[in-house]
């Protein structure tokens, strides 16, 4: 037992290794990325040899996770909230298959959208799937709800859901670690048809899962991570959930509040505990980072007495994070008088690095779309290289989700547009751009891709690309015809020549590929540093 | 006992290793401490910053409330002012006055260092120039943390150990420039403190 300052995501990797995970995949996405990448550090993880490897994207990752419960061995995977929408075909389906050895899935939700598109509350998810969901408030708690989660996921028989926010994902504090359990030995489930989801077998597996909803319901109330803490002034309760509880705290120095307080950090909502304080207390104000979900829950449709309060009604904004001034604000403490941030500040967005290859792509993008006439637009994806939509290239029109690049692009082609171009890079590519690419190819639309190839996870600070020395083999292995796959080097010397192949091969009428090749500049500095 | 402290700065410019510094002085003090970053997006030269709080008390917030801050230690002129809303009325901005310019708009410097100059408790350094004097040109984030520290409520001790902690493993020589670096920072601050009453 030692004392650790850990970040919340560390803390629930700390966890997960104390508890003898024996397996953790996941595929980079901000704020989740340090899950997967302190356990690469980690000493214990490399002397017991625990699977640490990047995958190529979350469906991917949690599917290999459940191979590895399967087996008996306990796993985790994590991913951001929107990396949970690419695994849901597992996750829904691994909630009726259970699971055997424990497994923990961590997302790590991203209000306000610090580095995301979007701010989708990933307990949603858990509640659709039905399967238990813990919401640390500190990085205490995501130690002990991961190396305890794993006990829970094998007791009930299934996945079991981490919910993390940017916050708490990024932020350090001091983490009590418990004794390092034992790995677990192979064996297989008891049941040799558990994981076989036919419908007749299917329907059983979710009469099963339906029936254990009461039974979590009912652990919740008893459950350390729901806490009711009684205060005399009842005209007021208060619901918080995971870090919620933190911002509301904050507004009371020496720790003591009038009101009632309920706080949640596991799910299904615990019903007793809810039910006593709706009993108790005039009025509740329900304060929960993300979707007004437990609001929406108690408050119902037609919302007839008006005694919820939260997202919904506008006692705290409908969007975007929260902190302790939003909660004083609702709770009526002003925030007094403050210093007045000075009209010069300018703003300062995040941009291209210096030498990066994205800004040769892309000037010679902007030279080349301009041959085809004013108002030309580039589809695109998700990476470093999205920073092209923005001044002084502005060179890029969409950035929707992993890999839609190519196949909008497709879209645009069947639509009559053209040129069709994509900008994609080579790790997005290889999570969710191939599949396009085929369809492309099955229909000989009239694309071009353009696979910005850097050779690694630039937004997420460098982690290794699956595509590595791999698309081109990859682009004519699915059938684009290898004299339209091209390679280039985006320099500035070779301006003309990238320019001149773009041209080329936009005028070529079927799918052409254009992968202009140099390594993230990044990535460099940092290996000739350790050279 | 307690201390709120915004750090800020441009992606890249490595504000974590100040805050880390201050982590370990803290917890050599065995104080509470919580610590958030930033990570993602924005470190792609975008504006950053970094809550850093240690009590002798429990924590709830990894967010310092606005206008609760102690201390705004900034490496760069125009990144301090934009947390300024977060500074308590008695606290102190540390801030280096060497522009990191990477947008078309950055201000004028004469009209920054005029609103550096409007708030009561300031410390304006060149860090940069600082750490090439002490022939330890990478060290002007220590120099930084040197000026600040007089204003954290922690024994300068505790900072020195934080950095023989940090850079330990980089070597005997690299802990020596920064202690310098924290040194000469730590001076420069005390002397201009004394101008001010003087004045």
């Amino acid at each position: 037992m030692e004392k650790l300052l850990l970040l919340g995501d560390e803390a629930v990797s700390q966890g997960a290794i104390d508890a003898g995970m024996s397996g953790m995949y996941a595929y980079p996405g901000t704020p989740s990325t340090e899950i997967m990448e302190y356990v690469q550090r980690s000493k214990t993880a490399r002397d017991r040899n625990i699977h640490r490897q990047w995958s190529a994207n979350e469906k991917t990752a949690m599917e290999a996770s459940l191979g590895m419960s399967y087996a008996g061995k306990r796993s985790m995977v994590a991913m951001k909230h929107v990396g949970l929408n690419v695994a849901a075909d597992v996750f829904m389906n691994a909630a009726v298959t259970g699971v055997n050895g424990g497994l923990l899935v961590a997302v790590a939700d991203d209000p306000s959208m610090h580095s995301s598109q979007n701010e989708q509350d990933s307990r949603y998810y858990g509640r659709f799937a039905l399967v238990p969901i813990l919401e640390p408030s500190n990085q205490q708690e995501a130690y002990d709800m991961s190396y305890e989660g794993m006990d829970f996921s094998e007791k009930y028989n299934l996945p079991v859901m981490i919910r993390l926010t940017t916050r708490l994902s990024h932020s350090r504090s001091g983490v009590k670690t418990k004794e390092i359990k034992d790995e677990k030995e192979i064996s297989y489930p008891a049941d040799p048809i558990q994981f076989v989801l036919l419908p007749s077998n299917a329907r059983k597996k979710y009469k099963i899962l339906l029936d254990k909803l009461t039974e979590l319901r009912k652990i919740s109330d008893d459950s350390k991570y729901n806490t009711y803490f009684d205060g005399e002034d009842k005209s007021l309760g208060i619901i918080a959930c995971g870090i919620g509880f933190n911002y509301f705290m904050e507004n009371f120095p020496d720790g003591i509040c009038p009101y009632p307080v309920l706080k949640i950090g596991q799910y299904p909502l615990p019903t007793k505990m809810v039910q006593e304080i709706d009993g108790e207390c005039e009025k509740l104000l329900v304060i929960e980072e993300g979707y007004p979900m437990v609001e929406e829950l108690l408050r119902g449709f037609l919302n007839k007495e008006k005694r919820i309060l939260g997202r919904l009604d506008g006692t705290i904004p409908r969007a975007g994070e929260l902190n302790p001034n939003i909660i004083a604000a609702a709770l009526g403490k002003g925030n007094g008088k403050t210093l007045q941030v000075p009209d010069i500040v300018a703003n300062r967005p995040p941009q291209f690095c210096s030498g990066c290859s994205h800004k040769d792509v892309y000037e010679a993008l902007n030279e080349t779309m301009k041959l085809f006439g004013s108002d030309q637009r580039v589809f695109s994806d998700i990476g470093c290289y999205t920073l092209g939509a923005l001044s002084p290239y502005k060179s890029i029109h969409t950035c929707v989700d992993m890999g839609a690049s190519i196949t909008m692009a497709k879209g645009a082609a069947d639509a009559g547009v053209r040129p069709a171009v994509a900008v994609i890079g080579d790790s997005t590519f290889t999570h969710s751009g191939i599949t396009g690419l085929l369809d492309a190819v099955n229909e000989n639309s009239q694309i071009t891709v353009i696979i910005s190839d850097n050779s690694t996870v630039g937004m997420t600070g460098g982690q290794p690309s699956s595509a590595l020395g791999k698309l081109e083999n990859i682009c004519v292995g699915i059938g684009v015809d290898p004299d339209h796959v091209r390679v280039v080097t985006p320099l500035r010397k070779y301006h003309e020549e990238i320019v001149d192949v773009l041209n080329e091969e936009i005028q070529y009428e079927g799918v052409s590929v254009v992968i202009p090749s140099r390594e993230c500049i990044q990535t460099l500095t940092r290996k000739k540093k350790k050279t | 006992m307690k201390s709120d402290i915004i750090l800020a700065g441009v992606g890249g410019q490595g504000i974590l290793s100040i805050a880390a510094t201050i982590g370990m002085a803290a917890l050599e003090n065995d104080l509470q401490l919580k610590q958030s970053e930033v990570h993602g997006m924005s470190q792609r030269g975008g504006a950053v910053q970094s809550h850093l709080r240690i009590s002798d008390k429990s924590i709830s917030s990894d967010l310092i409330p606005v206008g609760k801050a102690d201390l705004i230690i900034s490496v760069e002129p125009m990144e301090g002012l934009r947390y300024l809303s977060y500074l308590t009325d008695d606290g102190w901005l540390v801030t280096n006055s060497k522009p990191f310019k990477n947008i078309p708009d950055y201000p004028e410097i004469e009209k920054l260092t005029g609103s550096i100059d409007k708030i009561e408790n300031h410390i304006i350094l060149d860090a940069d120039k600082i750490a090439h004097k002490i022939k330890s040109p990478r060290s002007s984030n220590m120099v930084m943390l040197g000026a600040a520290s007089p204003f954290v409520d922690l024994p300068y001790k505790s900072f020195e150990v934080g950095i023989e902690k940090i850079f330990g493993r980089k070597g005997e020589q690299i802990v020596k420039l920064n202690l310098d670096a924290l040194k000469a920072g730590r001076e420069f601050a005390e002397q201009s403190v004394k101008t001010e009453l003087n004045n």
